[in-house]
């Protein structure tokens, strides 16, 4: 343990082990510890005795639930869309060698209590029960244009300027109801809440367009999810690290961040030990002072021996409640897996259900979304602070991650991502390809 | 790939095999022998690769493909994630019979794999370092009693002299495809695989074109 190291990091979240994965791949010395005896942090994917160990006070998991490792329950909902920067990054380091995918069945939207497909393609658009007639040809004309975008052909901008006008101004230009508004806002650019209305339209199609070349990849919906859960990604990228000689160090308490007397770490105290290091990564847990809470989200995690109701008894699902079919002002959604991911034993689904809290009562929030569920067998609440730093670890070298957001999807992680990445090094993240297990096997055959 | 239709020679079968033991027992210095007959002395762990296949040929023609995943360290302070055991059909577990702490070590190991990993695992114990018998402190038939009473495939081996190596993947090979239940297993994994899993490495999946998104 009297070892140095380049770089400490502090929790096997995903953001913390994509990072640990990218450093050691870049060379760098790494030691990663996590006071949990299991990878994955905040989004960890838990066994039945580990969620019971969370929620129920250790409490035995009933035997109708079956065996304990057939469960994978995720801690913080998400699906991946197929062309988001966090499959890149799987793909270029490689680490879909060690986790497999499957399409995620259906991507809804409920309207007045029903629940119907989100349009994605010109194609589903003139068949959605969401659009009326007239609505259908404006909603085909916003689709292709966004289709046929491109940044440096002025002919293809319809004579918008998505950095000055905003979205509201988009939507007028295509004379979109606030019926199409809805679904293209909130289930195709998946914003929370409205302010983006004012925004300029930019981000918006930019959105729009991550959906639309999501669902291009696969077809029927833009969303990916690893077998096994999300618990995997984590493990995936650790185990990447490690192979590049990172170090892991779990079930390891973390007694104190020893800083030097201008506040510049100095190493991590364990036990007796100190490891010293030229810089600290972690997530807020480990920095609780160094980071300040900026909302709560409250998240219901519902075990269904069902698919849920009037969802073409899909494998997996997603089903958004925009803010106004709720009253709200963020959005409910809902993610659903089922034994065909392995997360749960045959003839179970698990559904949860999340949204972020705006009163003093989060859990009747989300009462509008658990009802879509039909009979729960099992469910386990959760309300988090979302936690941000304080600090962007320039002066310290303490550099502290974000806490896992109300989006269904990987966005926001991933740039959370990056900006750690560039507050390090002062560069751009720039993943270079790793050589496939194929080509590795090759160069290791044929060097003697 | 997996070629299970019973009628037809030769089969192919592929096997996900797991390397576990203590730090510097030579889990490594075991597959690199295996893999390349090959021996370093001062090796450094194996950084880049620790996850190689190895293709054998049985006596009847058929052929078993390994794919070997090294703990890659991360087994050092008992960091190991459940990904490594996942659908491991077979295990090599590897102490240094001049260490007793190896071969206690290796016992836990055991007690590990039969709680995580699939209840018809095949697992190999294998003492390495034979060559530096003058050193043992772990007699071969305190090894042997061990792998007796919990069912286990056992040899005494030495990566550096090439002594047992190859026994060992030969006879997991073997056992493995005598047993209907990892056979069916395994090709079950393969079907689910090739089936309905995602290939995201290829950039032409789909109907659509991957256009960036960003
Ligand atoms: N004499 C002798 N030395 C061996 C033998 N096998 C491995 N070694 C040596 O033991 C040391 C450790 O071997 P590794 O193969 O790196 O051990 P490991 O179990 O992979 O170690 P970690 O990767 O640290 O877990 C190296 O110096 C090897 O050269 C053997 O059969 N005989
Ligand atoms: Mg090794």
């Amino acid at each position: 343990m009297d070892e140095e190291y380049d770089i400490i990091i502090l929790g096997t979240g995903l953001t913390e082990c994509v990072l640990s994965g990218i450093f050691s791949v870049e060379g760098k010395k790494v030691l990663h510890i996590d006071r949990n005896d299991h990878y994955g942090g905040e989004c960890a994917s838990l066994n039945l005795t580990q969620l019971f160990r969370k929620f129920r006070n250790g409490e035995a998991p009933p035997e109708a639930l079956g065996r304990d490792r057939d469960y994978n329950i995720d801690l913080i909902p998400k699906f991946m869309m197929a062309n988001e920067e966090l499959v890149k990054a799987l793909v270029y380091t490689d680490v879909t060698r060690y986790v497999e995918f499957k399409l995620v069945s259906g991507s809804m939207v409920c309207r007045d209590q029903k629940i119907s497909k989100v349009p994605a393609t010109v194609g589903e658009a003139l068949v959605s029960p969401l659009l009326g007639f007239f609505e259908k040809r404006r909603a085909k004309k916003f689709l292709e244009f966004v289709g046929n975008w491109k940044e440096d052909d002025i002919q293809t901008h319809n004579g918008l300027d998505l950095d000055k006008h905003t979205m509201t101004q988009v939507y007028e230009h295509f004379g979109l109801d606030t019926n199409s508004q809805e679904f293209i806002g909130h289930a195709m650019a998946l914003h929370l809440n409205e302010s983006y209305k004012t925004r300029p339209a930019r981000e918006t199609i930019e959105r729009v367009m991550l959906y639309v070349t999501s669902v291009a990849r696969y077809g029927s919906s833009p969303y990916i999810y690893p077998m096994y859960g999300l618990g995997e990604l984590p493990q995936g990228f650790a185990r990447l690290s490690a192979i590049y000689g990172g170090t892991y160090m779990l079930d390891t308490p973390v007694d104190e961040i020893v800083c030097d007397s201008d506040g510049k770490f100095v190493g991590v105290k364990s036990g007796n030990d100190t490891v010293k290091a030229k810089l600290v990564i972690g997530d807020p847990s480990y920095f609780q002072s160094r980071t300040r809470t900026i909302g709560k989200v409250v998240r219901s995690i519902c075990l269904l021996e069902h698919p849920i109701p009037n969802s073409d008894n899909a494998d997996s699902t997603q089903i958004i409640v925009p803010q106004a079919q709720a009253n709200r002002k963020h959005d409910i959604y809902i993610a659903s897996v089922s034994s065909t991911h392995c997360v749960v034993p045959k003839n179970f689904w698990v559904a949860s259900v999340s949204t972020i809290v705006e009163t003093d009562n989060p859990i009747a929030e989300i009462e509008m979304g658990i009802k879509l569920l039909g009979p729960i067998k099992e469910r386990f609440d959760i309300v988090s602070d979302l936690h941000v730093p304080t600090e962007t670890g320039a002066e310290s070298q303490i550099y502290i991650s974000k806490s896992y957001d109300a989006t269904s999807h990987f966005v926001s992680v991933f740039e959370d991502i990056k900006d750690i990445y560039k507050r390090i090094t002062g560069n751009e993240l720039a993943l270079s390809k790793r050589p496939t297990a194929e080509e590795e096997q090759a160069a290791f055959e044929s060097n003697r | 790939m997996n070629n299970s239709n019973p009628t037809l020679r030769p089969r192919q079968y592929q096997f996900k095999l797991v390397l576990l033991g203590e730090s510097a027992v030579g889990k490594s210095s075991v597959v690199l022998r295996f893999v390349k007959d090959r021996f370093d002395e001062y090796k450094e762990s194996t950084i880049g690769a620790a996850f190689l296949t190895k293709t054998i040929a049985l006596e009847n023609g058929d052929t078993v493909k390994f794919e070997i995943w090294d703990t890659a360290g991360q087994e050092r302070y008992k960091s190991l994630a459940p990904m490594y055991y996942r659908n491991a059909n077979c295990a090599v577990v590897v102490y240094d019979i001049t260490q007793t702490t190896s071969f206690e070590r290796a016992q836990s190991w055991i007690q590990e794999l039969k709680k995580q990993a699939d209840s018809n695992i095949i697992i190999a114990l294998a003492g390495n370092k034979i060559d530096l018998s003058d050193k043992r402190t772990v007699s071969t038939i305190e090894g042997q009693n061990f792998a007796e009473e919990n069912n286990l495939l056992f040899f005494e081996t030495s990566a550096k002299e090439s002594t047992k190596i190859s026994d060992i993947f030969t006879q997991l090979a073997n056992k493995l495809v005598e047993s209907r239940a990892i056979v069916a297993e395994a090709a079950a994994q393969q079907q689910s695989r090739a089936q309905d899993t995602l290939n995201l490495n290829n950039r032409n999946a789909g109907q659509g074109s991957d256009t960036c998104a960003c």
